[in-house]
């Protein structure tokens, strides 16, 4: 808890927690909706905000207020499937690579410098758009942790790599510490901060990747995410037609969540380690 | 040396890069149980198309040599490097019969265009600005600045690029809402329509520009504190080297070379952006080109684009990590 009071007196992170807190209360307002999110027609077309509606509602029928609360909260959960998973495959790959070394670290490393080089989001394009039938909230989670490791790994590898240098690792090995009991014990609490730090980055980039998605007509657009909001309103032309308040509301949610989520992971790297700053911002 | 030290694994490297992004490109369709054909007749018959049996299996021979899905795995494979590295990339299904190459060829100057001016433009303004604010960096105007970049950093280029055409073509009315020049106009080269295409590129442009600079002062401010916190600068103060020569030649010169590598990594990532924020504008670029393959399904149109990305950008890649020499004097590949 001290941890915590000492981040909250940065006003980053302050400004970034209350903002997600925010977020997560109208994420949770969900459930408490009057209208199923699936159904079309529940409210008079295209209102303009008012004390009824207030957010206005859209050419499909549905009250924005309510389908936003909805949207948060499924693309949370988009992006914490991708984060958490992708996560686990970051951690494994960069420290099997950077403890083993030699051709395993070469042939890892390949894979995950591929995976940079590549203009992914096409091939995720192409992926998503084969699997599009059944691109539900979890597989999307699941096709996004898939692509999202590779950076993540190169940095835990080169975290790893001087931490075996250090004497403690020679100490630990001569005091018959295994393999993973070393990995674990004595590294693990070095990684923790960078796993969390782009846990964050993480999610802010599966979000964007879901939106762009959408935007292409590639997920279930009958599921309500930030997405699925922006498709149907450049569908329905909402800009010429001059429903601005149907594209407000998505895009100035995404806005605060993208800002409050990078608030968050640079005043948590800073507090870490200030040196950390300087990779985690040159990682694009 | 430098030839068998580094460039030749690089050039190694680049060829992998390469032959693994087009051979995933070319397998992963067809690990999917998904038949493509298939999928392209029940389309066909979804739209309305009354097909008799006879047309159908017409069709599906068609559909089989077009997609090149004739004979095994292997010999589809080695088919399809074949035809591509002639430089055929298959006919478009939707704009029948139009060559894929054909169509991208056309986007591809409004694509690069676009995003030459601005990734280049937003480089050296962002690392000019963020050089001079990592230098003075207790200063007022260096603090207002990092604030303005911590806001505008983290948007992803189409949202800005949203948020801009509400302000703009909506709210005040300053810029067009969408296209890449006014409907109807025949391109020429004379000024007025240069100058019609520099209005209506003025929005995407002006996003990708913005959030570009704001990434590059901010990573460049970083560096430049730190390179200032190094002896040598302090030196050169103390024998008395005039301060915008400290700044200019002993700083950002040094702090620049992390930033050549930053350029190139961060290619592929301002490629997908752009395309987004392309087709948020309708501008007439590879964005636009893909949006409208994505959702006619015009499969050899998406595979044309996908493979034409990889092979571009790995290629700006190998350029900028190539002339890195020229501008660090201490790598010498010995």
């Amino acid at each position: 808890m001290k941890l915590f009071r000492d981040l909250l007196r940065d006003y980053r992170f302050a400004l970034g927690f209350w903002a997600l807190c925010l977020l997560l209360f109208f994420a949770a307002l969900s459930f408490g909706s009057p209208y199923d999110p699936t159904l079309w027609g529940e409210v008079p077309r295209d209102q303009r905000p008012s004390a009824e509606y207030w957010l206005g509602t859209d050419s499909n029928g549905q009250d924005i207020f309510w389908l936003a609360t909805f949207a948060v909260r499924n693309s949370l959960i988009i992006a914490l499937i991708a984060g958490v998973v992708s996560r686990i495959v970051a951690v494994v790959v960069g420290m099997v690579a950077g403890y083993r070394g030699h051709t395993t670290d070469r042939v890892l490393m390949f894979f995950s410098d591929s995976l940079l080089v590549i203009p992914l989001f096409l091939v995720i394009v192409m992926l998503a758009m084969l699997i599009r039938s059944s691109l539900n909230l979890v597989t999307l989670g699941l096709l996004l942790a898939f692509f999202g490791w590779a950076w993540d790994a190169r940095l835990i590898r080169s975290q790893i790599l001087s931490l075996r240098e250090r004497e403690f690792t020679q100490t630990s090995i001569l005091s018959g510490a295994n393999t993973l009991g070393l990995v674990f014990n004595e590294y693990m609490p070095y990684i923790t901060p960078l796993v969390f730090s782009t846990l964050i980055n993480n999610m802010a980039w599966a979000i964007g990747l879901e939106i762009t998605l959408a935007i292409l007509g590639l997920l279930d657009l009958s599921i309500p995410t930030l997405g699925t909001m922006l498709y149907w309103a450049i569908n329905y032309q909402a800009i010429l037609l001059g429903r601005w308040w149907w594209l407000m509301t998505p895009i100035t949610i995404s806005l605060l969540l993208f800002v409050a989520l990078y608030w968050l992971s640079v005043s948590i790297s800073v507090y870490l380690d200030p040196r950390t700053r300087v990779q985690r911002i040159g990682a694009g | 040396m430098f030839v068998r030290r580094y460039l030749i694994p690089r050039l190694i490297q680049y060829v992998l890069v390469i032959l693994l992004g087009i051979t995933a490109v070319f397998f992963i369709p067809r690990l999917l149980p998904n038949d493509p054909v298939m999928r392209t007749v029940a389309e066909l018959r979804a739209r309305g198309s009354t097909l008799e049996p006879g047309a159908v299996d017409k069709i599906i021979a068609d559909l089989t040599e077009l997609y090149g899905l004739e004979g095994s795995m292997g010999e589809q494979y080695w088919a399809f490097w074949g035809r591509l590295l002639r430089g055929d990339l298959g006919v478009s299904f939707f704009q029948f019969p139009t060559p894929v190459l054909r169509l991208i060829t056309t986007a591809l100057p409004w694509t690069l265009g676009l995003l030459l001016t601005t990734t280049l433009l937003a480089w050296g303004i962002g690392n000019l600005v963020g050089g001079f604010a990592g230098y003075y960096s207790n200063r007022r105007w260096s603090h207002l600045l990092d604030t303005v970049a911590m806001v505008l950093r983290p948007m992803p280029y189409y949202i800005f690029a949203f948020a801009l055409l509400l302000l703009f073509a909506y709210v005040v009315r300053w810029f067009p809402v969408s296209g890449g020049a006014t409907l109807g106009r025949q391109p020429s080269l004379s000024w007025a329509f240069v100058q019609d295409v520099l209005w209506h590129s003025f929005l995407p442009a002006f996003s990708i520009f913005i959030l570009g600079t704001a990434v590059w002062f901010q990573t460049m401010k970083l560096v430049v504190q730190n390179v200032n916190g190094e002896s040598f600068v302090f030196y050169a103060k103390l024998s008395g080297v005039q301060e915008s020569k400290i700044v200019s030649r002993y700083v950002i010169r040094n702090a620049l070379l992390p930033q050549i590598t930053g350029l190139g990594l961060s290619l592929g990532l301002i490629f997908s952006g752009a395309l987004i924020t392309e087709i948020v504008f309708s501008y007439p670029g590879l964005g636009t080109l893909l949006y409208n393959a994505i959702i006619t399904g015009d499969y050899n149109l998406i595979m044309g684009i996908t493979v034409f990305s990889i092979v571009a950008i790995t290629t700006a890649v190998l350029i900028v990590d190539l002339l890195y020499p020229f501008f660090d004097p201490r790598i010498r590949y010995m």
